[in-house]
């Protein structure tokens, strides 16, 4: 029954669920069907281990109904089954009968991909994960243990909706990530690295077990760290994963959902200057091969891109189709979803800092003593108050306009709308990262991005209180 | 629910990976029957109904082990996902201690369902989200709104079967319902959280979860910042439970083996005061995460972790424990058919201690009753245990709780921490953060609070 030919969603079964979805009322439904398959490895202890393999397909199926929303899903995608959904995601609804319009089907522009990651075989992944393991322990004999993972995943997903649109969207991504862990008598450090894309296998061409090097040598420089200081000061913020900070204080603020429910501290800010004129920002769901890219967004709306501070005026929110409908404009192609098993919501896609004028040097020379925060553990946000917090990974001191010593333990904590104002210089450097954002239990890919930046004033919690 | 055709199903995939080569192979069916409400501002935002059913099949060829899941479940589908298991464990390398658990023991009687799960009509289950969030308005003129009052319960079913001789089934519900209530402060929005869980909606109390989250929003009105100082910390459950899963996670023997453990030979070691003592009990009747046995078939146990202040245990699986020379502690979890068993805890039980709320903050004098962490999964080196989070709650003076406190970190590690609690409170609960963890509030002797 998992045949790979089948057509994921065959237009005369959408029509029956959709018109079985609206029996009972209802202004828009929506059916979202999906294939999922996977391969997972890992090398741990020089060893190939937890060889995964994974082949899902389901539905979800919508209802929307004045400011209601009504959801079913389904493991499989026997239309019988995706008729009792229909009939169980319609059941609350009492009102007369609507009709869906006939479906059109319309092309979309998936991204390419090279070399097809199923069709190579598990041995050359393999051979791939022992190369990782011996690059990253060959850095030192302070390496106590290295461990990577290889991930390809591809997702085939079908939207059909009773305004008649048909489309679909071919997803493969693939994603190297390695761990490193150094120790020095007590002194245990780690240090990670990634590397993924919306591509195939031909992501891995060019020197992959350079991510295990780098996670090994992050570990290393960490062992000779020093306690993170505690206190307000200068922060420098590295280029790439740094734009996690980004993603984290100023995007999340930017989603719709949010803006519509008072919890977020842009309300009401659209056309302010909410960053100094130096500062400006998109989050662009269409940048070629890209983690966060998409053909469509999770409801049919092709991605776009979309700038969302234009020199520090904040210019626009992100939005999904229940949004951007109750706010009278058009979804910027945000409406993203883990799986078919969850409902869509106002999700980023690839976000950054566009470059600015400054290099890296002269950001950190303007500083005397400060921090330089070049990667984050992970950050979260209070959207409502703008609380946010990250966890350093690799930090160290700035001292005298120079980078010195490498710090463990650093925390960053700030507020977004103060923060973001705070930034006063953009580095003309330029890196995306790959990343998972978690939001509402549902886990997306997601692009972060920028050059170097520099917040002039921000609190660091370490454990050296000063 | 289909009955014993679960078994059967699971039975098929185990001889088919037989056929496709394995020398053993084990099978986890489930099925989950969910709804979730979500409301705001008086409305209904969204009712969901799903299903979820499907497989996971574990294969060992000699000492190598492989993990294929599927939603098909036709004979075509099982036959594909057994051979996918198989050709998984051809992919991966010898290891001495891989191979299948054996069954042992008799699994505990436990009653885990609530009828109210499926009997509730979807009236019924709006209304209580419903009334969180009228409870929450009603609360206190300086509620504002509320982010989002929502109800989440699900039914489970899972079969589990090897031809080591394993097999079972069980069915359990669960439910909750929480809000996050929105307040005016001085310089912007305050937010807050109240929760419950239960068996079924029956059991819910949305009076008093509304009522929480508007006490916790209104209480952070007019925060500011402490000074940057060592001070006694008293842990409201909440965040006491995000540091016990924290814990659990590095007691976890897979962790331990590996080095990748602050706990790591450390076994018999003082690693804590007196005061706190921590169990895993995967079959505490009220223990959201409690079952007759693990993810691999294992009867659940209740293992002591840390009393009288040392380590006690580790948290094995099969696998793992192969590895030690010691017995499984039936700590094999799965998150769904989707990911094979691993080391994970049950319900992590901090035991309660004598003080009340007032007595452990007379204790304490001058110091900080922290509320609410964020951070805790980017702000902890689970290697080392050091670590430094976001944290907001309220001063303590003069034994008293006074004005409040936001935008500060807390930093220690793990074990400096763990040695530094001098008491627990008398009144524990459970919270769904850290996985499933009953706590009582706890007071940290020192700890560094970084501030302005």
């Amino acid at each position: 029954m998992s045949g790979g030919a089948r057509p994921l969603l065959d237009a005369a079964v959408a029509e029956r669920v959709l018109g079985k979805a609206l029996e009972t009322g209802g202004d828009f439904a929506e059916v979202f069907a999906e294939r999922r398959g996977g391969l997972a490895l890992s090398i741990d202890e020089s060893r190939i281990e937890s060889v995964q393999s994974g082949a899902e397909e389901g539905a979800g199926i919508r209802v929307l109904s004045g400011g209601t929303t009504y959801f079913a899903h389904v493991d499989g995608l026997d239309p019988a089954d995706l008729e009792r959904a229909a009939g169980e995601a319609a059941a609350a609804l009492r009102g007369e009968q609507t009709t869906p319009r006939a479906l059109e089907a319309v092309a979309t522009e998936s991204q390419p991909i090279e070399q097809r990651p199923e069709e190579v075989p598990v041995e050359r992944k393999a051979a791939l994960l022992r190369e990782l393991d011996e690059r990253g322990r060959g850095q030192g004999g302070e390496v106590a243990q290295l461990s990577a993972s290889y991930a390809e995943a591809r997702r085939q997903v079908a939207v059909a909706n009773s305004e008649g649109l048909l489309c679909g969207d071919d997803r493969t991504r693939v994603r190297l990530a390695a761990q490193a862990v150094a120790r020095r008598g007590d002194s245990v450090e780690t240090g990670m690295e990634t590397l993924g894309a919306h591509r195939g296998f031909e992501l891995l061409e060019d020197d992959p077990a350079a991510v295990a090097e780098s996670a090994a040598r992050k570990a290393l420089t960490l062992l000779d760290a020093v306690p993170a200081p505690a206190g307000s000061m200068p922060v420098v913020v590295g280029g790439g994963f740094g734009g996690v900070l980004f993603h984290e204080m100023t995007g999340h603020g930017l989603e719709a959902d949010h803006i519509q429910k008072g919890a977020s501290v842009y309300v009401g800010k659209l056309g302010e200057q909410v960053a100094q004129p130096l500062l400006s920002a998109y989050d662009d769901g269409r940048l070629p091969g890209e983690w966060g890219t998409d053909g469509v967004d999770d409801e049919g709306t092709p991605t776009q891109k979309t700038l969302v501070v234009e020199d520090g005026r904040l210019a626009a929110f992100l939005y999904d189709r229940v949004r951007a409908d109750r706010d009278g404009v058009p979804s910027t192609g945000n409406g993203r979803r883990e799986s078919f098993r969850h409902l869509p919501i106002p999700r980023m896609t690839n976000t950054y800092i566009a470059p600015g004028e400054a290099t890296p040097d002269e950001i950190i020379a303007g500083v005397q003593k400060g921090f330089y925060a070049v990667s984050f553990a992970g950050g979260q946000v209070d959207p409502a108050t703008g609380d946010f917090v990250f966890g350093v990974s690799e930090g160290y001191l700035i001292e005298g306009g120079k980078v010195t010593r490498p710090c463990r333990g650093a925390t960053l904590v700030g507020n977004c709308l103060e923060v973001l104002m705070a930034i006063d210089a953009v580095g003309n450097d330029f890196e995306m990262k790959t990343g998972f954002c978690g939001k509402g239990g549902q886990k997306v890919p997601v692009g972060t991005g920028q050059g170097h930046v520099r917040v002039a004033a921000m609190t660091v919690g370490g454990t050296q209180v000063q | 629910m289909s009955g014993g055709g679960d078994l059967s199903l699971a039975t098929r995939a185990v001889e088919s990976a037989l056929e496709a080569g394995a020398s053993d192979a084990e099978a986890f069916l489930s099925e989950a029957r969910e709804r979730e409400v979500r409301v705001h501002g008086g409305e209904v935002e969204s009712l969901s109904a799903a299903t979820q059913r499907g497989m996971g099949v574990r294969a060992w060829i000699g000492h190598r082990v492989g993990y294929a899941f599927g939603t098909d479940l036709g004979e075509e589908g099982i036959a594909g996902l057994a051979s996918r298991a198989a050709e998984a464990a051809r992919a991966s390398d010898e290891d001495e201690f891989a191979g299948p658990p054996k069954a042992e023991g008799s699994p505990p009687s436990l009653q885990l369902t609530d009828p109210s799960i499926e009997s509730a009509s979807p009236a019924e289950l709006a209304e209580i989200a419903l009334a969180v969030e009228r409870s929450a308005m009603e609360a206190d003129p300086r509620v504002t709104g509320v982010e989002a009052a929502v109800y989440g319960g699900a039914a489970e079913r899972v079969a589990i079967t090897s031809s080591a001789g394993m097999a079972g089934e069980f069915e359990a519900s669960s439910c909750s319902a929480y809000v996050q209530v929105l307040a005016a402060g001085e310089a912007g929005v305050e937010t807050g959280l109240g929760f419950q869980l239960a068996r079924g909606p029956a059991g819910l109390d949305p009076h008093a979860i509304g009522k929480e989250g508007a006490a916790r929003a209104t209480a952070m009105i007019g925060a500011g910042k402490p000074e940057s100082r060592s001070c006694p910390v008293v842990l409201d459950p909440i965040v006491a439970a995000s540091f016990a899963g924290l814990i659990g996670g590095v007691l976890g023997a897979n962790a331990v083996q590996r080095g990748r453990s602050p706990f790591a030979g450390r076994l018999g070691d003082e690693v804590a005061g007196e005061a706190l003592v921590l169990h895993d009990d995967g079959t505490d009747p009220e223990g959201p995460n409690s079952s007759p046995f693990d993810g691999e078939g294992t009867p659940r146990r209740r293992t002591a972790l840390i009393e009288g202040g040392r380590l006690r245990a580790y948290l094995y699986d099969s696998y793992t424990a192969r590895r030690a020379k010691a017995a499984s502690t039936a700590n094999a979890g799965r998150g769904s058919y989707r990911t094979p068993p691993g080391v994970t805890a049950s319900n992590l039980i901090v035991a309660p201690g004598e003080l009340s709320f007032e007595q452990l903050l007379a204790e304490v004098g001058e110091g900080v009753f922290v509320t609410d962490v964020v951070g805790l999964h980017s702000g902890v080196n689970p290697v080392s245990g050091v670590f430094s989070v976001g944290a907001s709650g309220r001063a303590i003076r003069r034994g008293e709780l006074a004005e409040p406190l936001r935008e500060f970190t807390i930093a220690s590690d793990l074990v400096s921490m763990l040695r530094a609690v001098r008491a627990a409170g008398s009144t524990p609960r459970w919270v769904p953060f850290g996985g499933s963890v009953s706590t009582p509030p706890l007071l940290i002797g020192e700890m560094a609070v970084g501030g302005s």
